[in-house]
């Protein structure tokens, strides 16, 4: 069962084979068992998460169900979520219980969504490995030496460990894809602006986006029904019709189903520094793909590399602005002892943020700062035109780009942590579809041998044009008909 | 160009985040290696390109001009963090918020 489908507990809640409260204490059970270890979770309520399952088995009794009505979920905790502990990973807000619900968690609620609990991830998603959480480090389900990925570590070890059903989480750089990678799942995350970001966090406003970590495409196009969709209440919602992100995997299976399909492979994300193990993998689930009937086109985003020297200029910029509002005032973390107001910013601030955190809000100060806009700001401006580009142009050869999430599997916990540099370097194959606003997911392609030991999930990055989910979900599905690799799961016994 | 300790306290005073002598000294090694990064960028010739600001190309929605907002200052003060100096009370009073004097 904890491995079902999200389509499958769906059939076996509206056939009464199970009742949604059976169906959450199972998951409940799972995460008292394991959660210690594994730390995927930061805040659990267990009745408040048994009464919403109680309401979704009396709105399936009614006979007026939904798609996820009475399914368990994980919310990472960047969503504030009504009632609910809900802290950003931060000391920062490690007191603060939110006073309003997220569009997102809306939208599961009316859905009649069960939310398990809210699930650890860097602070304020800054990181790539979940270590910069002040609740501590998750632990890859797949082997608890190695990083879970970040900054949605927690719901990537949730949805791996199967201590939910599937979780959501958010993107800025990639942290929705590089963890899904590392811990085996699909992720996706939609084109900028298709979920409202309305009690979302903020990290980096023109970068982040919101969406789905699951064990499949299928799952994940059900999450995206619910999450997607216009919401007034955040400036950078786009007006467009509602879509079924599921429509195009419905279609009659055939022996070549994607047919006639374009895959351009850029030359860039095969260079240097990706481990030869990961790439293996990836060439192994072109080859899929070309039984499948793609054709596949070489392609080149020459920019790639410079995302991450544009991306860590503009994202520290936005983030020293949004993050600017955590003063000690009127909520968060304010400092026991002080003199004047501005030592109660700074000691609050110092004491309140972790140190990943801190680098960044220096950065972003930085580089807006008087003298250095120009060679910093605006210039990393003009070139994340010149990334955006890159895909304009790649977009007219091909209909979807292929290569790898990440350039390695999991690391090891402690490994790049005291360097920030190689942490950044993560992100190098997802950044650039942030910075032009693209959707992309990351897809379970199989394993390959760490360099320290077991072998580790490597994640199939599909990277698609502007509101392209649902035929990138087609294509991941039917990878996923051919393949059983996102149905594997770890024995946590022995990780 | 490279940081100096001095750079690093100054722009830690921009950003009111207290940084002690040894936070700033570890600081300015990290924050020179993320320079030495960035530092790639201008190896780009830019002339004549324009910026882009955002993911979407888009003008900003504009909305009806009516309230839309509730009272909510009970609910939201309930987050208030302690006051600090000695005192564990909430910082708000008379549905306030209290913070050090600051003018004279």
């Amino acid at each position: 069962m904890i491995n079902s489908s999200l389509k499958q507990l769906a059939s076996m809640l509206q056939a009464k084979k199970i009742s949604s409260v059976e169906l959450t204490q199972s998951f409940l059970t799972r995460i008292t068992q394991y959660n210690p270890s594994i730390n995927a979770y930061i805040a659990l309520d267990e009745a408040k998460t048994l009464a919403q399952a109680k309401a979704a088995d009396a709105r399936i009794a009614a006979g007026n169900a939904t798609a996820l009505t009475g399914i368990p979920l994980a919310q990472k905790d960047i969503f504030c979520a009504q009632g609910w502990q809900t802290t950003c990973g931060s000391k920062m807000l490690a007191n603060f219980i939110a006073p309003y619900d997220a569009h997102v968690i809306t939208q599961f609620d009316q859905a009649g969504a069960v939310n398990l609990g809210k699930t650890n991830m860097d602070e304020f998603a800054m990181g790539s490995s979940n270590e910069t959480s002040y609740f501590g480090g998750v632990k890859n389900p797949w082997s608890f030496d190695h990083v879970p990925g970040g900054s949605s570590g927690g719901s990537a070890a949730a949805v791996a460990a199967r201590l939910c059903a599937a979780a959501t989480g958010t993107d800025t750089g990639g942290s929705i894809r590089q963890p899904a990678s590392l811990c085996g799942l699909t992720g996706l995350k939609p084109s900028y602006g298709v979920v409202s970001r309305y009690g979302m966090i903020a990290f980096a406003s023109s970068l982040d986006q919101a969406g789905p970590m699951a064990k499949s495409a299928e799952d994940c196009a059900l999450m995206m029904n619910v999450m997607a969709g216009f919401d007034e209440r955040d400036s950078t919602s786009l007006q467009r019709d509602k879509e079924d992100y599921s429509r195009e995997l419905n279609k009659p299976q055939t022996d070549q189903p994607l047919l006639g399909l374009k895959i351009g492979m850029p030359k860039e994300f095969f260079a240097e520094g990706l481990d030869a193990n990961v790439a293996q993998v990836i060439t192994a689930a072109i080859d899929v793909y070309k039984k499948l009937g793609a054709k596949i086109i070489d392609i080149s985003l020459p920019n790639t590399g410079l995302s991450i020297p544009v991306y860590y200029v503009l994202a520290p910029a936005e983030a020293s602005s949004n993050l600017s509002r955590y003063d000690g005032v009127r909520y968060g973390h304010r400092a026991a002892e002080y003199t004047d107001l501005n030592d109660m910013y700074n000691k609050s601030r110092a004491e309140g943020f972790g140190a990943e955190v801190k680098r960044r809000i220096l950065i972003g100060t930085y580089v807006l700062s008087a003298g250095y806009y120009d060679a910093y700001y605006l210039k990393a401006q003009q070139i994340r035109r010149l990334i955006a580009q890159d895909f304009i142009e790649a977009f007219k050869q091909c209909d979807v780009i292929m290569g790898p999430a990440a350039p390695s599997t999991a690391f090891k916990a402690g490994e790049k942590v005291d360097d920030p540099v190689a942490m950044y370097l993560q992100d190098i194959y997802t950044i650039s579809t942030n910075l032009a606003g693209l959707p992309g997911m990351s897809l379970p392609a199989g394993f390959a041998q760490a360099k320290d030991g077991p072998a580790l999930p490597v994640g199939l990055q599909i990277i698609g044009n502007y509101f392209d989910e649902a035929r990138m979900l087609n294509v991941a599905h039917q990878y996923q008909q051919v393949t059983d690799w996102h149905q594997q799961m770890p024995d946590l016994k022995r990780a | 160009m490279a940081l100096s300790i001095e750079d690093i306290k100054k722009i830690a005073h921009l950003a009111r985040i207290e940084v002690s002598e040894s936070e700033a000294t570890a600081t300015l090694s990290k924050l020179t290696g993320i320079l030495g990064l960035i530092e790639q960028m201008q190896a780009v010739d830019t002339t004549g390109i324009v910026p882009m600001s955002h993911a979407q190309e888009l003008h900003q929605r504009l909305r009806d001009d009516v309230v839309t907002k509730t009272n909510q200052r009970e609910a939201f003060q309930k987050n208030a963090p302690v006051l600090g100096n000695g005192s564990t009370q909430p910082a708000v009073a008379g549905g306030l918020y209290l913070v050090p004097k600051v003018i004279e």
